[in-house]
């Protein structure tokens, strides 16, 4: 250890301002403090401060992934084997999920951090932790049979256009993993949606629809049961389907106290509330889905864990967390069953918000503002 | 019985190093005057070094409003004048010649003396400065009638003294300072103690005053918090306030006519042998208190406490408004993979460390920053621990740009740098939240001028 630290105050000098690689600063700060928690100390204000910084929120975040990332792996493996009416262990599962996703993970990872690297280092920032999250997100909210490129393309954009293009991490107004996943959606739509990427190398005669896609186009025959659906063993994105993974992902972000519960619950009470109207309405087969099944089905709670709650792109006030919360859930299921275009409605709902959060902030604070302002005229005014 | 007011956001750090309930006298062998005490002066000169000075003779006034003057604490020579960059003043520091020679006041009851009386007295003894107004944490304007006066009779931040403790058996110099208080405004004087203590009976039998019970964490104990509670603060109003110790050597001053600085400070934090109470005179250094009572190591001091507090040196001296003085190790390491380990000896205010797993346990903390500067990213978290209507993310980055308009509209005047002590404590992004508030203020402040 003492080594290491040696060795490192030995080179640092080199990409300092005026080093050899002066233009590796960013770079080198970022692996350096990968590496060690640095030795600054306060120097203004609080002479203490709090032991939680932005990389652990990061990595408990990722490691919130983990258990939705780890059945998503083993469900591509079982997807792929069930379609072609194959026995499979549940380490062939793992495997053949492994070799499908590792790349996915690898591509996403080193396409955005490399972005990221470069921006940091033309603006002569540090390198911002950000991206840990969203490089692990992207994975997950992507078909297991998607084309690595059209990984590389996507995270590409989403990380210049969605983020740098702002400023870079705290400045985007949209979520940079749902911009990756919905340029993929729009740019490539012949190849990413119908029933083909879902489960990886299908057999070709297998329907491989996923739930919503059922529902979508009136199967309900196909629609599988309850229980498959909540425990995740139904085609999907790699991260989205099971629920007991996610939630315990929910359980570490909330004791943590990194995620929003406001948001997560306001959106499944706003998911609920559509999906009750649906129910009471009835017009067709898909409105008469029970309210709750929503919330199992497609990306709806790995949304409302995982998206919903990126700290940046949702409403910044506690009051409009509310708004913003329930009104994603409502639309998710809107557009879910409305939209015959994209039978996942998550996605397109929470960008929607995104959009609007700051507007929803603005009205927040103008109440405040006028509460405060109506208190400074009921003053008599001392004119002195 | 007054209603208790509960203050539900907030938190207590854990912090070790609480001070005995016991008091020792130090002598200090010098004493300074810190113009960088007081907020927004410009300090001018009435001494030079080798001058003779008794306690209470002027050693500078403030430029900008001539008649706000400071005085010496102790009676001796100004041993020397120190300057820092650009010729500020830092501090004045007098060598005690053991005599205590004071200067004369006067007494008077100050019920019977004009409200001129009163204020030309406290203007002229060097007491006035330890009256400050609300906005901006500057010392009060003399000819200016404040909307109320608030006194917190308790300190929630880490490690605090206790004034119920402090103040004990000083009952005839608080009450006395009460009445000068109430020469100097129409409105309330507000008395605020804490629902969880054993009351001092100088606090629970002060008269004239409003007296109020506050419930819960720090930072309860912020006159700021109290303010917004009880009579928030709106644009163009001024309310001022003052701590108990001050308002007691105030009433001392009318009761025996001479400036007695003496006060009782708590000599805090875990790298203090046995940490306990201190009987000083203002301005003291600190170098007689702490040789010798602290720990081995890259210590850290710090004249107030570790969240509002100013470093100083260990030959450093008390600044003016402080009654504690505390003392933590210098984080300056480098801690590989810090930010991955499980954290049992690591304090947070979020969930995210094992620590949390024992709830009581106290910490040994130091000054490392645990992390690097980065962009604002998580929201939602300072609304926590700032119990205030107002929202201080929209506030600081409303400050950051320097939007005038808006930082009136979010309430800046309700705020000082201490309400946001908290903010900046549990910041993922290690921003310097209390100076951004203070550049605010100022802002604010030259704008209105």
């Amino acid at each position: 250890m003492k080594g290491l630290r040696r060795y490192i105050d030995k080179i640092k000098p080199q990409f300092e301002k005026g080093g050899r690689f002066e233009k590796l600063q960013s770079t080198f700060e970022a692996f350096e403090t990968f590496l060690f928690v640095p030795d600054n100390v306060t120097t203004r204000g609080s002479h203490i401060r709090d032991a939680m910084d932005m990389k652990r929120t990061m990595i408990l975040v990722v490691i919130a992934l983990l258990p939705a990332l780890l059945f998503g792996i083993w469900n591509v493996g079982y997807q792929h084997y069930q379609s072609l009416e194959m026995a499979s262990t549940l380490w062939e599962n793992f495997w053949y999920g492994f070799l499908k996703v590792f790349p996915i993970i690898v591509v996403s990872y080193v396409t955005g951090l490399a972005i990221e690297f470069i921006f940091a280092q033309v603006r002569g920032h540090e390198v911002n932790e950000g991206f840990l999250v969203s490089g692990m997100l992207i994975p997950l909210v992507m078909p297991p049979d998607v084309p690595l490129w059209m990984v590389a393309v996507s995270t590409a954009f989403a990380v210049v256009f969605g983020k740098e293009v702002f400023g870079g991490t705290g400045m985007n107004i949209l979520n940079p993993a749902l911009t990756a996943r919905a340029f993929l959606f729009f740019a490539y739509p012949r190849e990413i949606s119908g029933d083909l990427v879902w489960i990886a190398e299908k057999a070709d005669a297998y329907t491989g629809a996923t739930p919503l896609g059922s529902a979508m186009t009136g199967n309900m025959g196909d629609m599988p049961s309850v229980s498959d659906m909540f425990f995740g063993f139904v085609p999907g994105s790699i991260g989205e389907t099971s629920v007991p993974a996610i939630l315990i992902g929910a359980l570490v972000l909330l004791v943590t106290g990194i995620g929003s519960w406001r948001i997560m619950l306001s959106m499944v009470v706003g998911g609920l509330f559509m999906g009750g109207i649906f129910n009471l309405l009835a017009l067709n087969e898909y409105m008469q889905i029970p309210a709750w099944q929503h919330l199992i089905m497609g990306s709806f709670l790995f949304g409302a864990v995982f998206m919903a709650t990126d700290p940046v792109s949702a409403t910044q006030t506690i009051k409009g967390q509310w708004i913003y919360g329930f009104l994603i859930g409502f639309f998710a299921i809107i557009i879910r069953v409305f939209n015959p275009a994209y039978p996942e409605g998550v996605m397109l709902a929470i960008l929607f918000m995104n959009v609007f959060a700051p507007l929803i902030d603005y009205y927040v604070l103008q109440a405040n503002i006028r509460k405060r302002r109506k208190r400074w005229k009921n003053v008599s005014v001392k004119t002195t | 019985m007054p209603e208790t007011i509960k203050i539900n956001k907030g938190f207590d750090i854990k912090i070790k190093g609480e001070a005995q309930k016991s008091i020792r006298e130090v002598r200090s062998k010098l004493y300074a005057i810190k113009p960088i005490d007081f907020t927004g002066i410009f300090p001018k000169l009435l001494v030079k070094e080798g001058d003779a000075v008794q306690a209470g003779t002027q050693l500078f006034y403030d430029k900008y409003r001539e008649n706000i003057r400071f005085t010496s604490p102790v009676s001796g020579k100004v041993r020397a004048i120190r300057r820092g960059a650009k010729r500020v003043l830092l501090e004045i520091v007098i060598e005690p010649d053991g005599r205590m020679d004071r200067k004369d006041f006067g007494t008077g009851d100050p019920a019977k003396l004009t409200r001129e009386q009163v204020v030309e007295k406290m203007l002229s003894s060097g007491m006035w400065p330890v009256l400050r107004q609300r906005p901006y944490g500057i010392i009060a304007d003399p000819d200016e009638d404040p909307k109320s006066i608030f006194i917190s009779a308790f300190d929630t931040h880490p490690l605090a003294p206790d004034y119920n403790f402090i103040m004990e058996g000083r009952q005839a110099d608080f009450q006395a300072g009460l009445d000068v208080l109430k020469k100097l405004t129409s409105g309330r004087i507000y008395l605020n103690i804490d629902d969880d203590a054993h009351n001092s009976r100088t606090f629970l039998e002060a008269e004239g005053v409003v007296l109020n019970r506050f419930h819960g964490p720090h930072p309860a104990g912020n006159v700021g918090v109290q303010i917004n509670r009880l009579d928030p603060l709106n644009r163009g109003e001024v309310v001022w306030y003052l701590r108990p110790q001050e308002v007691a050597q105030a009433g001392r001053l009318f009761r025996t006519g001479y400036l007695d600085g003496t006060k009782i400070i708590a000599l805090t934090g875990s790298e203090v042998k046995k940490p306990q109470y201190i009987r000083t005179v203002a301005g003291a250094s600190i170098g007689e208190m702490v040789d010798g009572h602290v720990n081995q190591g890259k210590l850290r001091y710090i004249s107030g406490n570790v969240l509002t507090g100013r470093k100083i040196e260990k030959e450093g001296f008390l600044s003016f408004y402080d009654s504690q003085v505390s003392v933590i190790p210098e984080g300056d390491y480098y801690e590989l993979f810090g930010w991955a380990s499980p954290g049992l000896n690591k304090f947070s205010f979020s969930g995210a460390f094992l620590s949390r797993l024992w709830p009581g346990r106290k910490f040994r903390m130091d000054t490392n920053l645990h992390g690097g500067v980065r962009a604002y990213v998580m929201s939602g978290k300072f609304e926590k621990v700032f119990p205030f209507d107002i929202y201080p993310m929209q506030l600081i980055k409303a400050i950051l740009v320097e939007d005038i308009d808006q930082m009136e509209n979010l309430g800046i005047y309700e705020v000082e740098e201490e309400d946001f002590a908290l903010c900046e404590f549990i910041d993922t992004s290690k921003t310097d939240i209390q100076q951004t508030i203070r550049k605010g203020l100022d802002i604010m402040r030259k704008e209105m001028m």
